[in-house]
């Protein structure tokens, strides 16, 4: 297996200056991550799993430890890599999902699904055609590809926001609760496209209300709950 | 501790623009202090800090209007070298003329707001050399239609015309020449909320686009959250933090910018 990712005493805090105060999220995590693997993280509230995410997206700022990324630009640390480097590695090949669409006042649906494969080069309407293809499959209605997500419903928003998310394939793909307020076949759409993904080679590390969404693409377990960071084999884990 | 980023790796392509230890002192008021900032190019620069924290100054250093007590910029073009400050008035009014385009707050800044819409940015042709009247025109409307100006009024002089639109006719100005470098001083602020949405809109799509590098100064959190890749923090003349823009809305460092950050409605 290709390594992907391999993480070396990755620890976060947050100081809270204006009560002079730390806040520890995670301690020392080490574990790796192959091409084509998907990795669950469990942990009670506040076990640092979503911390955990948006630090290797560089979101927040590690306090020590190493995020090695084998990039088609050769290894970097995303810890210490400079933000020119991490702006450009996040528009082609590390992905984040969440459950939060970041809706732009005025912008379609279609456009904001479209918009990561223009930045890519794809062009207009070649893009917009896709973007289309994928609003279907998750199921979001035709007359609404026109209109702007600001005023849809949080499910609606969940699957343009997973459309946009989930259209251009990447190396890394970090998941943050995306089936949260998600229907039936908008579930089902997401696991046939993770799926598609992970064969492709798409490394995943998420986090899920429901792992049960996901259950057959799991391949490890990684629970974050304090004193019991540990790794455990997709055959005998209870998700 | 937090750890120290290193230099760019993956990125190979320098700088478009790299203001370097630039200070300033107003009589007993010390508008900047050994203030560095860079943006790469296609980079949305954003910089945001209280009233007085020197980012309009900064701005100005970068439309070459102000010089500093010290400090050098340099921009990464062909035909462009050495220190920009050390340019004389003639040298510094074609560089912003060809290559660097402003957006004020106040339109009466960059406008002149009895001349038609269409003859502004013919203006800024004009100043680069262009003397074709059909040229001019074509340009001057291609800017106007870029920047989602209603061409049916493209002789209306700006005095006839609300603040949006205002703001429409000089992001048409200054994109008229394709300009490497696009500034922006506050270029929404006393905008309705809808204009200022439509504003920002044209803005992203402009970036995208046409890959402008730009610098926006702005105390709107949500503007510069909207639109920039990278923030820079500024407080009392001095630099305190930068970083990608999301890192610095989720996980300021600074006491300042917690502040800052926390203060947003």
């Amino acid at each position: 297996m290709t390594r992907v990712l391999e993480i070396s005493g990755l620890t976060k805090g947050f100081t809270l200056h204006h009560l002079n105060n730390q806040i520890a999220a995670f301690d020392d995590i080490s574990f790796t991550l192959d091409a084509g693997e998907f990795v669950l993280l469990k942990g009670a509230n506040g076990a640092g799993k979503s911390t955990l995410l948006r630090t290797l997206y560089r979101s927040y700022v590690p306090q020590s430890g190493s995020i090695t990324f084998q990039s088609s630009h050769g290894a970097i640390d995303l810890a210490r890599a400079a933000d020119v480097d991490i702006a450009h590695l996040r528009r082609t090949e590390i992905g984040f999902v969440t459950q939060f669409l970041l809706a732009r006042p005025r912008v379609s649906a279609e456009a904001i699904v479209a918009e990561p494969l223009r930045l890519a080069g794809v062009p207009q309407d070649d893009a917009l055609e896709q973007a289309r293809q994928a609003l279907a499959i998750f199921g979001v209605k035709q007359d609404l590809w026109r209109a702007y997500p600001t005023t849809f419903s949080g499910g609606e928003q969940q699957k343009v926001n997973l459309a946009r998310a989930l259209i251009v394939p990447q190396k890394l793909l970090l998941l943050d609760e995306p089936t949260a307020s998600l229907d039936a076949n908008a579930r089902a759409a997401l696991v046939n496209r993770l799926t598609e993904l992970k064969a492709a080679g798409t490394a995943m590390i998420g986090v899920f209300h429901h792992p049960g969404d996901v259950e057959k693409l799991i391949d490890r377990v990684i629970d974050l709950t304090p004193d019991m960071i540990a790794q455990e084999e997709r055959t005998d884990v209870a998700v | 501790m937090t750890l120290t980023l290193d230099a760019p790796r993956i990125v190979q392509t320098r700088a478009l623009l790299q203001v370097s230890n630039v200070s300033k002192t107003y009589g007993p008021v010390k508008a900047l202090q050994n203030v560095s900032a860079h943006a790469y190019p296609g980079e949305v620069l954003g910089i945001v800090g209280e009233s007085g924290s020197g980012k309009s100054t900064l701005l100005r250093m970068m439309n070459l209007e102000e010089t500093p007590d010290q400090g050098s910029y340099t921009l990464d073009l062909p035909d462009v070298q050495g220190n920009l400050f050390d340019l004389d008035r003639f040298a510094r009014r074609m560089l912003c003329a060809t290559r660097i385009g402003i957006v004020y707050q106040n339109p009466h800044l960059g406008l002149l707001m009895k001349h038609s819409s269409s003859g502004n940015v013919a203006e800024r042709l004009l100043v680069a050399g262009e003397r074709s009247f059909a040229v001019l025109r074509q340009k001057a409307t291609e800017a106007l239609d870029a920047s989602e100006f209603p061409l049916e009024r493209l002789d209306a002089p700006p005095a006839e015309l609300s603040g949006g639109m205002q703001q429409r006719v000089q992001l048409a100005k200054a994109i008229a020449l394709e300009p490497a470098l696009l500034l922006l001083d506050e270029p929404t602020t006393g905008l309705d909320v809808s204009v200022q949405a439509l504003v920002l809109d044209t803005l992203k799509r402009l970036q995208q686009d046409r890959k402008i590098t730009m610098v926006i100064v702005s105390h709107d959190l949500g503007v510069i959250r909207t639109l920039a890749d990278r923030v820079m923090v500024m407080r009392r003349g001095e630099v305190v933090e930068t970083g990608l823009a999301d890192q610095i809305f989720q996980d300021p460092q600074h006491a300042y910018t917690q502040q800052l950050v926390h203060a947003k409605l």
